[in-house]
């Protein structure tokens, strides 16, 4: 393709994807053409505000939508395996199997009426078999690996005994229990609080590391993006407006939209000056604006962005941007 | 668990206490003197004042309740003005006879209408939910003293296959679960008395599944590939607790008896009972019966809270 894709061999290969859901009264077009590949042991977060289809990306990726309503277009290639044909036995061995999710609030994610040793006994007999004994030795294991203390008497404790911290540590021993090549993490650290938020995101990119596991973290975070991203996508509006190492798009943004998050970010600003908040709100995904999603509220559009969607350029070695201003700026370079 | 279950029967004894005072109070709150049933009609003013005194009648009130309370905690409620038996003879006896009739028709209400429900909470919309919640309204609004007639006609008088009425050919005290003769009469009052809480329990099994299939836990549990069969035993246990309480009200109401289908049956059951001391003002009857129904209210909501929190811990919290 673009020259931007390494030529080795993909852990996940999204061409593509669209995600569409139908109802009678209107239908929402939360992805609307995303490609991503992430390769074993890299990764990747996506970046965006709510609603910019992140988190859908990830629940499409494991076929989570509900099927009734849910249009999925493109191709999911994950280890080689084509997800969005597997049939129903496929499915249920990928999912927490190679590809395991951690999601945001730990609280509503576990089954509150089963302790959290029993859920993840359960998912690794469902994907290893084995014994009820051998698999709370597993799951004891995967205590100690995230760091609960008393891990023993932890395993029996139930969801609402826990604290947040804790809870999301569990949840992340469940998600790794069967040493998933692809850890899908949907703001993991969201709802804690912000002490406890850096203590799990440490223990994530320590485990990340450890086990070598491809990961695509969502996040609206920008610190936490910067903390444990390898690469960066940028989501607007169901669209990957730029994509890149995590150094060039925290320190050389191209896209109007990106600068604009990194400008309304608190950094060590002075006090006095506000900070610089991007005009407007995102758009109604029922009635996506013609061209660009962003023009409505892009400084710098061009007659171009009205008219088409910008098609991806490389400012730099594997930096791509949906951008027309950012193509005119290279055109005046060379 | 202990400290649960003592908490709870703490809970529990004011509203016993409630009760009784509720039951006392009958005396005076039903029109006429409680006095007149038991009198000749030829009686002197003098002997009205000696009966008066030798019930007890002339005391406060105050007194008068905490020596009926008294006597009702040692089951003496006096002797029934119909029967001219002890009260808690009577009472107990046809209580006996309907909790045989509930225990089987509350089980077998809530294994049907929990698999109906479960059924239809998880095809909501479909032609499957729809069938079965049109089976729950039917259940519910049918009336089941006409079913218990239609029923009489069609397998008693018809074909022959039931008897129509009554607790077996040796009576109610011979009665034993353990004779499939005996057993031939409990067959269409338990069927008929049924057909309430199937309905009831399989629209709150409906109701709570399809509630709790829309919680993000069930998407974790998809998430870390367990087979849909094994994400509907998650989503059941946890629609348990709710269903369980719909249960035991259930419960309670059908230990009340159910006076149309009692009668329709003559079962000599709580209902039946209650009916006759109705028409016959046996006000010492009614104030026994009255009291140990909501006994075993009380002691049935005990249980499911019991039940409910060994099944949910959250609760047990509350």
């Amino acid at each position: 393709m673009d020259g931007s894709i390494m030529p080795t061999r993909m852990l996940l290969d999204i061409e593509d994807l669209t995600v569409r859901f139908v109802t009678r009264e209107a239908t929402v077009h939360a992805v609307n053409g995303v490609n991503l590949q992430v390769q074993a042991g890299e990764v990747l977060c996506i970046l965006g505000e709510s609603g910019s289809g992140k988190s859908v990306t990830l629940r499409a990726l494991m076929r989570l939508l509900p099927a009734g309503r849910t249009r999925i277009e493109g191709r999911i290639t994950l280890d080689g395996q084509d997800v969005l044909s597997l049939d129903r036995k496929r499915l249920q061995a990928m999912r927490g199997g190679l590809v395991s999710m951690i999601f945001q609030e730990p609280m509503t994610a576990l089954d509150p009426v089963y302790t959290v040793g029993a859920q993840i006994i359960e998912t690794v007999r469902q994907h290893r078999g084995g014994s009820q004994r051998d698999a709370r030795a597993r799951a004891l294991e995967l205590f100690e690996l995230v760091k609960i203390p008393s891990p023993e008497r932890r395993l029996d404790a139930y969801p609402h005994e826990l604290s947040g911290g804790l809870r999301q540590r569990a949840m992340i021993a469940m998600a790794l229990s069967c040493a998933p090549k692809l850890l899908l993490a949907d703001e993991p650290t969201t709802a804690l609080d912000a002490t406890v938020q850096i203590q799990v995101l440490i223990l994530l990119r320590r485990l990340q590391r450890e086990m070598g596991m491809g990961t695509i973290f969502v996040t609206h975070d920008l610190g936490v993006a910067s903390e444990i991203a390898d690469r960066i996508a940028v989501m607007y509006a169901g669209r990957i407006v730029e994509e890149g190492p995590v150094a060039d798009i925290l320190n050389n943004p191209k896209h109007p939209y990106t600068q604009g998050l990194m400008a309304s970010t608190v950094h060590a600003q002075d006090r006095q000056a506000d900070i610089a908040a991007i005009p407007g709100s995102p758009p109604d995904l029922r009635r996506l604006p013609a061209g660009c999603s962003f023009r409505p509220r892009c400084a710098a559009a061009l007659a171009a962005c009205r008219e088409r969607v910008p098609t991806p350029v490389f400012p730099a070695a594997n930096h791509m941007a949906r951008c027309f201003r950012v193509a005119a700026e290279m055109g005046e370079g060379a | 668990m202990l400290v649960l279950i003592l908490r709870r029967l703490a809970y529990a004894a004011p509203i016993a206490l409630g009760v009784s005072l509720v039951c006392f109070s009958l005396v005076y709150l039903a029109p006429g003197d409680p006095l007149q049933a038991v009198m000749p009609a030829d009686v002197t003013p003098d002997m009205v004042e000696m009966i008066r005194h030798e019930y007890g009648f002339d005391k406060p009130i105050p007194v008068q309740y905490a020596l009926w309370l008294w006597r009702a905690v040692q089951g003496d409620f006096g002797l029934s003005i119909g029967s001219r038996r002890p009260v808690i003879v009577d009472v107990l006896g046809s209580l006996q006879n309907t909790l045989l009739l509930t225990s089987f028709a509350v089980p077998i209400a809530f294994v049907i209408g929990y698999t109906l429900g479960a059924i239809a909470g998880c095809f909501p919309g479909r032609w499957l939910d729809r069938t079965v919640t049109g089976f729950a309204v039917m259940g519910v609004s049918v009336p089941n003293y006409w079913l218990g007639i239609v029923m009489v006609i069609a397998f008693a008088v018809e074909l022959s296959w039931l008897p129509a009425t009554g607790m077996g050919p040796r009576g109610s005290d011979a009665f034993s679960i353990f004779s499939l003769g005996d057993l031939r009469y409990l067959v269409m009052p338990v069927f008929t008395l049924s057909m309430v809480p199937v309905g009831i329990i399989a629209r709150s099994t409906r109701a709570a599944v399809a509630e709790i299939r829309g919680q993000d836990f069930v998407i974790t549990l998809r998430a870390k590939g367990l087979s849909e069969t094994a994400v509907i035993r998650h989503v059941l246990k946890n629609a348990l607790p709710q269903v369980l309480a719909v249960m035991g009200l259930q419960f309670g109401y059908l230990m009340g008896g159910s006076i149309l289908i009692e009668t329709v049956f003559t079962w000599p059951g709580s209902g039946f009972l209650l009916a006759k001391a109705i028409i016959n003002r046996d006000i010492p009857v009614l104030q026994g019966a009255i009291l140990l129904l909501s006994l075993v209210f009380v002691a049935t909501n005990l249980v499911v809270d019991l039940l409910q929190s060994a099944i949910d811990p959250r609760i047990r919290r509350a």
